[in-house]
């Protein structure tokens, strides 16, 4: 990457693969289960978080050496909610189809782990650039697996991808359907992101073995 | 020796201020975004009756409104009346048309009467309004009437067009929370189209309503006057809700159109 540093894109490419939030941290667990039924969901979740995480992380950043370590995370709290109210009021009036989409989101939003974890391990202690590529960085590492878990979730439960019938037609028994094969329910069912999730966390770490803890 | 930051006084200050600035920066968006978020719930409003009644952009699979910028036209000219009706005890009380009901209410259109507003006047024993908006589609006449409840996580609610058999000629449901993939299907197309041609009223003329129905044995809903439609896969207390919310709101209108009828004959 030429613009930035080898220890500058380090933080955007470790939580991508080895240091990814979700499979090697196993934070942000509960959105990653809750909407992952749809791919368009889980892409519009990724990019909510990013937003969120990459804004907040900054103003933590430069908030960092005035936060009164007591009452640190109810400001952390503050600043997430706030960033979410406002992108959230902003679609509404600007961009209302989009704002109806994610507002199902945004509650997850400040719930996320993630992104107080961000705060908490990184913001406080690194300045506003490095805290932004960590906050971007930890966000596509979030919204890469939310995309994966959505996209097998949504192509073996409603044979679709973004909406789209890719498998044929389910009721006129058309394309893959006309063989036999039939939607799998449980696909849309939470338990299958949590089994999903698993599975990848298990591909990762056979692939590395470093990642395995004693 | 103990940071600046770690003075209880210096918290205390740090709290009100982050309060009063967050609070101010919140109030300020909020005032100064409202006219352009009721301005599109306006247009949503008026985009989702229209749907309702069969005037839309789709295509195949997919649910396009009229434009943004077509809209109020297009329901000025579309939507013909739009009644207020006042209901208590199981009769119609009064009814109201647009122009006297927007004589009484400071000029608000029917259309944007609060239909959970009213459930609760209702519970409280105080009639209950109920708006009815009077359009035609391919020179047929349609009664759109709005309907609210509760989905598995927060409020769904809809718009049903009917004709004067009270036979569905258009159905629209939303939702605030529902899950995507599950509940929130409620919003698709293929869903929603089911409703179409469905009888709420028995052959007697008693309301009956529509279920939403697991293990539906007719798939395709060819059957209409089976009072069910197929239930969405993991869905199972939205579709409930979907029922519910249909046979509440719609079941109120039935006296209306019963004197339609006897009008009409």
């Amino acid at each position: 990457m030429g613009i930035l540093s080898k220890k500058d894109s380090k933080l955007i490419t470790d939580p991508l693969a080895d240091n990814n939030p979700i499979t090697i941290q196993v934070l942000g667990i509960c959105s990653a289960l809750a909407i992952t039924a749809e791919l368009k969901a889980s892409l519009v979740m990724g990019i909510a978080v990013m937003f969120v995480l990459g804004v907040g992380n900054v103003v933590i950043s430069l908030m960092r050496n005035i936060i009164p370590s007591k009452i640190r995370i109810i400001v952390q709290l503050i600043v997430v909610a706030a960033l979410v109210i406002i992108v959230d009021q902003v679609l509404k009036a600007y961009a209302y189809e989009l704002s109806k989409t994610l507002s199902v989101f945004v509650g997850l939003i400040i719930t996320n782990c993630i992104i107080m974890g961000r705060f908490e391990a990184f913001a406080l202690g690194n300045g506003p650039w490095r805290s932004f590529l960590d906050g971007i960085g930890n966000a596509a590492g979030y919204a890469l697996i939310l995309v994966a878990v959505g996209f097998f979730r949504e192509l073996l439960g409603s044979g679709t991808l973004f909406g789209y019938p890719v498998l044929g037609d389910a009721i006129e028994k058309t394309g893959v359907y006309s063989i036999g094969y039939e939607n799998n329910g449980f696909m849309l069912m939470p338990p299958m992101a949590l089994i999903i999730v698993g599975l990848i966390i298990w591909a990762q770490r056979s692939r590395n073995k470093d990642l395995i803890e004693d | 020796m103990e940071k600046k930051t770690d003075k209880n006084l210096y918290t205390v200050i740090f709290a009100v201020v982050m309060v009063l600035v967050v609070g101010s920066l919140l109030a300020f968006t909020a005032s100064s975004l409202k006219p352009a978020i009721s301005e599109n719930e306006r247009i949503e409003k008026q985009q989702n009756i229209l749907y309702a009644m069969g005037y839309n952009q789709n295509e195949e699979t997919t649910i396009e409104f009229i434009s943004t910028d077509k809209v109020a036209e297009m329901f000025k000219t579309k939507v013909k009346d739009q009644l207020v009706l006042e209901y208590q005890d199981g009769k119609i009380i009064s009814k109201q048309t647009r122009q006297e009901y927007m004589d009484a209410n400071d000029g608000q259109e029917p259309y944007l009467i609060d239909v959970k507003k009213q459930q609760a006047e209702a519970k409280k024993g105080n009639p209950r309004k109920l708006p009815l908006f009077i359009g035609e589609n391919e020179g047929k006449t349609y009664y759109v009437a709005p309907i609210y409840g509760k989905g598995l996580w927060d409020a769904i609610w809809g718009f049903i067009a009917v004709d004067e058999d009270m036979i569905v000629r258009g159905t629209f449901f939303d939702h605030a929370g529902e899950t995507p993939g599950l509940g929130a299907n409620i919003k698709q197309r293929y869903f929603m189209d089911d409703f179409y041609g469905e009888h709420l009223l028995t052959s007697n003329g008693v309301f009956k309503g529509i279920n939403v129905a697991k293990g539906n044995n007719d798939p395709k809903n060819e059957r209409k006057t089976d009072y069910k439609v197929d239930a969405l896969a993991g869905a199972t207390i939205t579709g409930d809700g979907v029922s519910a919310m249909i046979k509440a709101d719609m079941g109120l209108y039935v006296p209306y159109f019963k004197n339609l009828k006897n009008e009409t004959n």
